[in-house]
């Protein structure tokens, strides 16, 4: 950081640290101008900001209550009504509370399972990208292998073995989605590794980590940001899909578990379709904000990918 | 989602090659090329399967918690019958002898005996396999059709009405979990919402008693919804991949060659840059698998469809631990053995791979 924006010795003005922070605020601006002319990026991010605050007011506009089972107050599986805007589940809770409070777990697992996964991909990426040689090649192939490996099958048999908690849903999502990452911070590792500069750096007796975390991981972390929008609506979508086949935690409230729920409780054959059609239509909003806005971040930074905006 | 092929976004002007999953060049020697591609492939499969066997053995075995506790499901269980169970499964043994034992059981096709039916995994595996094949086989080709045809169609207008609503729907699909949008399809097709009447089975995949042509007319009937379900949340992936294969290749100078030729639109299209585009998206449709794998589990769990997915979610639920090990290991051999084909078979499509 510092090597990059060494200003002129002799030169009065702003230090080293002032001028990456303005250069650095010039490319956030940069960054939004841009953004900003992506329609879907935009309505994503309003989608997400929307759910954001649901879901950090929660216990204020809804309260932990709303997930209790002994003294719920609706009948077992009422139909909408006036006190019950979405009807009430199997138990007789508030399927709007449930609704609301069930969005904290969906987001958080989503968001912490999005962010190992990244970091561990980054991790290998940037790595098997700094050090060519027989064990670089040994972890692509490595990576190689996760990537093609059926990672929900990997992800369901890690929970099963493991105890039913959100740390392993978390876990056995993380540890499972992180090749695609890393392929992408490889590729972009080696261009930033090709550059003059880190030849400069390198031989003004910058060692390994001094380039890998000050001048590839700079460049790197766009890129990262990006995945990481991505594969937050990927990993919202296994958590759900974790909990559908009761593999989440039984005793939190997640989007996914009100499906298995409502499965468990008949609402198929019954047709009781007010039910089903919230929770999953919240995942699937969440999910494709998530994308919309990856999508946009990622065409911001390499517009060949073409996306329609 | 992955972009594939895109080379790192950022504002960086060199480039390095891009590292792809496309099959690597081999060296080039005197003798028959493709046949040192082939041995180099199934080098690489057979290490990956080995990969597959350890793995299976140690995500059982060394993960916190006892797997025989784990099975009984923290029922009421006498000591004896720990150590009875302990002993079926060869759990009295040391670790090394318990790895000789699963590997040579493994590699004969012994994958052990379920806990929950007390009878042979692999009995299981072969006699719900073809359910499974006919299910993924028919949606694999629609959703690949699908996927390809409009995918193609969306690059070549790019930027138009029909791509944005193509790549919208496309992404909205990909969005949507695949289990709920199978049980919506229950709701509204088989039981019946408002106007519409009970159409299709909600699950199964036959009824009892028919025979000959009935019979296949009836299996077809119960098919409907499970493959719709499938191509629906995994065509969008495909549709994605190739448009944006073939938007690379668009910028291309033999594409303006081509036109500068006068060549029919239609021509350039289908005879240069669609092939080019070809061979990106054909990998990642292979490498995709492991999610149609996923998007398999959840649909025959919904629909009750008597497959290795259905399987799959009965083990799980027990939870059946030696049946949910012979799941992992069929399932994920079975993504490498068909990326493994799908490299056998580019040379042939694609003569730039394996010189």
């Amino acid at each position: 950081m510092t090597t990059e924006a060494t200003p002129p010795a002799a030169a009065p003005g702003p230090g080293p640290r002032a001028l990456a922070r303005q250069r650095r605020r010039r490319a956030a601006a940069h960054f939004w101008r841009q953004y900003r002319t992506h329609r879907a990026g935009l309505v994503g991010l309003a989608v997400l900001a929307l759910f954001a605050l649901v879901a950090l007011t929660a216990p204020l506009t809804v309260g932990s209550d709303v997930a209790s089972v002994t003294d719920a107050p609706g009948r077992p599986l009422q139909g909408p009504s006036g006190a019950f805007p979405l009807g009430a589940d199997r138990y007789g809770r508030n399927l709007l509370g449930l609704l609301v409070w069930g969005s904290r777990v969906s987001l958080l697992v989503g968001l912490l399972a999005a962010v190992l996964s990244v970091a561990i991909g980054a991790l290998v990426g940037i790595t098997a990208g700094h050090f060519r040689g027989p064990w670089a090649t040994l972890l692509m192939r490595v990576t190689d292998w996760f990537l093609v490996m059926p990672t929900l099958v990997l992800a369901i048999a890690l929970a099963t073995v493991m105890s039913r908690s959100l740390g392993t849903v978390v876990l056995a999502i993380g540890v499972t989605s992180w090749p695609t990452t890393a392929r992408l911070v490889r590729a972009q590792t080696l261009a930033v590794e090709s550059r003059p500069y880190i030849e400069r750096a390198k031989a003004l007796g910058g060692g390994h980590w001094h380039v890998m975390t000050r001048h590839v991981l700079p460049n790197v972390m766009p890129l990262v940001l990006a995945q990481a929008t991505l594969m937050v609506s990927l990993s919202i979508l296994s958590e759900a899909t974790l909990a559908f086949l009761g593999l989440g935690d039984p005793s939190v409230v997640s989007w996914g578990g009100l499906l298995q729920d409502a499965r468990e409780a008949g609402a198929v054959s019954s047709g009781d379709w007010w039910y089903l059609v919230p929770p999953g239509l919240a995942i699937a909003v969440v999910a494709l904000a998530f994308t919309l806005c990856g999508r946009a971040v990622e065409s911001v930074l390499n517009p060949r990918l073409g996306v329609t905006r | 989602m992955s972009t594939g092929t895109g080379t790192g976004p950022l504002p960086i002007r060199e480039t390095v090659a891009p590292a792809t999953t496309t099959p690597r060049r081999t060296r080039t020697t005197r003798t028959t090329p493709y046949l040192h591609y082939v041995a180099g492939k199934l080098a690489g499969a057979l290490v990956s399967l080995l990969a597959v066997l350890i793995t299976g053995f140690f995500l059982f075995r060394l993960i916190p918690g006892d797997p025989v506790r784990t099975m009984t499901g923290g029922r009421p269980v006498s000591a004896e019958q720990l150590a009875a169970y302990r002993r079926e499964f060869g759990l009295d043994l040391p670790l090394w002898q318990q790895f000789t034992d699963y590997c040579g059981k493994a590699l004969t096709g012994d994958l052990g005996t379920s806990y929950q039916f007390r009878t042979p995994v692999l009995d299981k595996i072969t006699e719900a396999l073809p359910n499974t094949l006919l299910l993924t086989g028919t949606a694999f080709v629609l959703y690949t059709a699908l996927g390809l045809t409009l995918g193609t169609r969306s690059a070549w207008r790019h930027g138009r009405l029909g791509d944005r609503l193509h790549t919208g729907l496309a992404l909205t699909l990909y969005s949507v979990p695949s289990f709920w949008l199978g049980l919506l399809l229950v709701i509204v097709f088989s039981v019946g919402a408002g106007p519409v009447p009970g159409l299709f089975p909600t699950g199964g995949m036959e009824d009892a008693g028919t025979e000959g042509f009935a019979h296949v007319v009836d299996v077809a009937h119960h098919l409907v919804l499970p493959v719709l379900t499938l191509v629906a949340v995994e065509y969008g992936q495909t549709l994605l991949v190739t448009r944006s294969a073939l938007l690379d290749e668009m910028g291309s100078d033999y594409l303006t060659t081509a036109r500068a030729k006068g060549l029919r639109d239609d021509a350039v299209r289908r005879r240069h840059a669609v092939p080019n585009a070809l061979l990106p998206t054909v990998t990642l449709i292979f490498v995709n698998l492991g999610r149609t794998v996923a998007g398999v589990i959840l649909v025959e769990t919904v629909f009750s469809w008597p497959g290795l997915g259905g399987l799959f979610y009965q083990a799980l639920s027990v939870p059946d631990l030696p049946l949910v090990q012979g799941l992992f290991l069929f399932f994920a051999s079975a993504v490498i053995v068909m990326n493994t084909l799908a490299d056998l078979v580019y040379p042939l499509l694609d003569p730039r791979v394996g010189r």
